[in-house]
């Protein structure tokens, strides 16, 4: 056993409102300068939807994450290191610009200046990348609320699964908003496969880096990430990618997304992990992988892992930030939040919290009352819809595990109902897996959690703080010279 | 005029090429890169880079070999005169015109495809790309015009006796001066792309990622809370 800390996120979908504050108060710290006009560390898409970049999830097309080979050995789709450096001078799985979309700006000068006429003057779309006029045609979230599904929502690689009756009605049914960033993942395909060795995982925290310095554009990383959270810099021809705001996270702050959030649907927190289980993890069988990544935790509260962590050299405030960790609670203690895409196999460390409202949706439209477990549990099983994708999109196909969640959070809603308006007796919450007590924790953790209950951030430590300056070009605006002897 | 070109300006472009990699290696390791365009326009790319690159690399190989080992030695080898000539002139041939046409289409792509890309040419670059077409022109129509068209000419004996004659400090100018006067444009030319070379994004040559085939997959930065 080797203990490592890492830093984690949940988000609870149902609460997402898809106002995109988070996207931009991202953009405005860390990617509003020139050649990164495009990029979107933090971005919110609508699903079902094909995403940003364009169809991201389509694995075939942009060979993405980790695959197992039949000796059950873990490589990365796109292929081992000969072939990364055979198509060093053209990567095939690279997106383009297109694929996410060309920035524009309006001629906002024209306003001002055009002479008196009979018309109103017009403020043209300006590319932000040439300053020519150009015609609007894609954005980062083009389909935004469902926007056009019939042609774009329509080829979601996660309906392709699904029956064509089912595909149809999912306009009617549902829709719910998934914010993105990088998942710091634990086996992260963008360090692996980058050839200078330009990306690394800080070993305190978890946090995947750029090192400006060592990158030398290669743009391997750019393709191998599942997700596709790494940039490629227009201006400068390096990679960037989201930060987790590691000098907040460094000072106890939460992440800028976490902390504007809108819709407080964000948790920080620390995780212990064992290091020695992450390749079996990631190599486990399909059907397995949730339940395998999950094991790669460690209980902050075991008398063994407390030992070991101390003799790995995680501080006493840690450890305690680690037991005290929303994240830890609502994704391990409860078992609501799951990783997505767990098949790119590469343990990503945001997790989510499956949307309820689509399924509280359909109960009303059968006829049900959404506000009693049992209909809605009946619900759960009976609609295929909501199950199948977002078995598709949090469990690798897995509905068993998708159900058991939403039926957890219908008996919180439930139990909660029962508790406070003192009606009747309440369901019995052993059908969802749980106790009484645990549903109520549960409810104060995703109801009415304050910024300390949701953030749980412990500051580096001050005698380390050289060797965090060292570090500093790992930051994607630092562009100083000499930055690391 | 031609103790100028062949005997001086050999050893400043050399001069130049060192201390520039040694100054931008240790004042610029965030400029230091392949300036990759991908992201802008991938099709032409797809074609032109693969090209210009495999046939940089055999173009390169082929100027090692011609110009580092003299005729004695391949004659001590027992290669034949004719049959080196011929290889050599088949090989180079082909690896001239393979670069060139992906130098061509990567020009084409950057200056005539799309508006995106004139932005992202820095000025260092665009001289480099001028210096290096004219180079690679002279070499190619040296190739063709003399030893295909015309009645052939054996450059081991005058421009490779001159670039040896430079590393052992006691530069034969004459013997330059006795080549035709394409090879000593090509000649000429390339010591200004070797003076240039540190400025420019060439240096990502030298960062070729060899060590990736032997490192851990996950690299991970070490001190710990
Ligand atoms: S999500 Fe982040 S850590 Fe994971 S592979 Fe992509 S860029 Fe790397
Ligand atoms: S700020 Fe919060 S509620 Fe708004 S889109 Fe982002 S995650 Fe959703």
């Amino acid at each position: 056993m080797r203990v490592r800390a890492q830093m984690a996120m949940v988000m609870n979908l149902d609460k997402c409102i898809g106002c995109s504050t988070c996207s931009v108060t991202c953009k405005q710290t860390w990617t509003n300068r020139d050649g990164v006009e495009y990029a979107w560390f933090n971005n919110v898409e609508t699903k079902p939807g094909i995403g940003y970049p364009q169809r991201w999830e389509d694995q075939g097309r942009w060979k993405g994450g980790w695959t197992v080979d039949g000796s059950g050995r873990l490589r990365l789709r796109a292929g081992g290191r000969l072939r990364k450096l055979a198509t060093i001078f053209a990567n095939p799985d690279l997106p383009s610009l297109d694929d996410y979309y060309e920035p524009a700006t309006y001629d906002f000068d024209t306003l001002l200046t055009a002479p008196a006429a009979d018309r109103m003057p017009v403020a043209r779309p300006l590319s932000a990348i040439t300053g020519r006029p150009m015609a609007i045609e894609w954005g980062p979230n083009w389909d935004d609320d469902l926007g056009g599904s019939a042609l774009y929502a329509a080829t979601d690689p996660n309906l392709a699964g699904l029956t064509d009756q089912v595909q149809r009605s999912f306009e009617t049914t549902f829709m719910f908003h998934l914010p993105r960033l990088c998942e710091h993942c634990l086996n992260p395909a963008c360090v692996a496969a980058c050839p200078s060795g330009a990306l690394y995982k800080r070993e305190r925290d978890g946090i995947v880096l750029v090192n400006q310095d060592k990158c030398r554009g290669w743009r391997m990383c750019v393709s191998a990430c599942p997700y596709k959270k790494v940039y490629i810099n227009r201006v400068t021809a390096k990679a960037e990618k989201c930060t987790f705001c590691f000098p907040r996270i460094e000072a106890g702050l939460p992440t800028v997304c976490a902390e504007t959030c809108v819709g407080r649907l964000r948790y920080l927190g620390l995780v212990l992990y064992d290091l020695d289980r992450v390749e079996a993890a990631a190599a486990a069988p399909e059907a397995e992988l949730v339940d395998a990544q999950r094991q790669v935790f460690l209980d902050p509260s075991d008398p063994a892992v407390i030992a070991q962590a101390a003799a790995d050299g995680i501080p006493p405030d840690w450890l305690a930030a680690a037991q005290a960790s929303p994240v830890y609670a609502l994704a391990l203690r409860h078992r609501v939040a799951l990783p997505l895409h767990p098949e790119y196999r590469t343990l990503p460390m945001v997790w989510y919290i499956p949307p309820l409202s689509p399924v509280l949706d359909a109960t009303t439209a059968l006829g049900g009352d959404n506000t009693s477990a049992d209909d809605v549990f009946h619900a759960v099983t009976e609609l295929r819809i909501p199950l199948g994708y977002l078995a598709s999109l949090f469990t690798a196909g897995d509905t068993g595990l998708v159900a058991g969640v939403l039926m957890k959070l219908a008996a919180v809603r439930a139990h909660m109902r029962a508790v406070t308006t003192g009606a009747g007796a309440p369901d019995d919450p052993a059908a969802a897996g749980a106790t009484g007590p645990e549903l109520e924790a549960l409810y104060r953790l995703l109801a009415v959690a304050k910024m300390r209950d949701r953030y749980v951030v412990p500051p580096a430590h001050k005698e380390e703080a050289a060797e965090l300056a060292a570090w500093a070009s790992g930051c994607p605006l630092d562009r100083a010279p000499l930055a690391v002897a | 005029m031609s103790v100028v070109l062949f005997g001086v300006w050999p050893y400043i472009a050399l001069a130049v090429c060192v201390v520039g990699h040694v100054w931008r290696w240790r004042s610029d390791q965030f400029g230091w890169t392949s300036r990759t365009s991908e992201l802008m326009e991938k099709r032409w790319l797809a074609l032109g880079s693969p090209l210009f690159h495999f046939g940089a690399l055999f173009v390169i190989l082929g100027h090692a070999v011609g110009l580092l080992v003299p005729a004695s030695a391949t004659a001590a080898l027992g290669i034949p005169e004719t049959v080196y000539h011929t290889l050599a002139l088949v090989i180079g041939l082909i690896a001239g015109i393979v670069f060139f046409a992906g130098a061509v289409i990567l020009g084409l792509r950057r200056y005539v495809t799309k508006a995106r890309f004139r932005l992202i040419t820095r000025p260092a670059d665009a001289a480099m790309y001028a210096i290096l077409l004219v180079v690679a022109l002279a070499g190619l129509s040296a190739t063709v015009g003399l030893n295909i068209v015309g009645d052939g000419y054996d450059y081991r004996e005058t421009v490779s006796v001159w670039f040896r004659s430079i590393f052992t400090l006691q530069p034969d100018v004459d013997a330059l001066a006795a080549a035709p006067w394409i090879f000593q444009v090509h000649a000429v030319g390339a010591f200004a792309l070797i003076a240039i070379w540190p400025f420019t994004r060439l240096v990502h040559v030298w960062s070729i990622p060899l060590g990736y085939l032997v490192r851990p997959p996950i690299v991970y930065h070490a001190p710990r809370p």
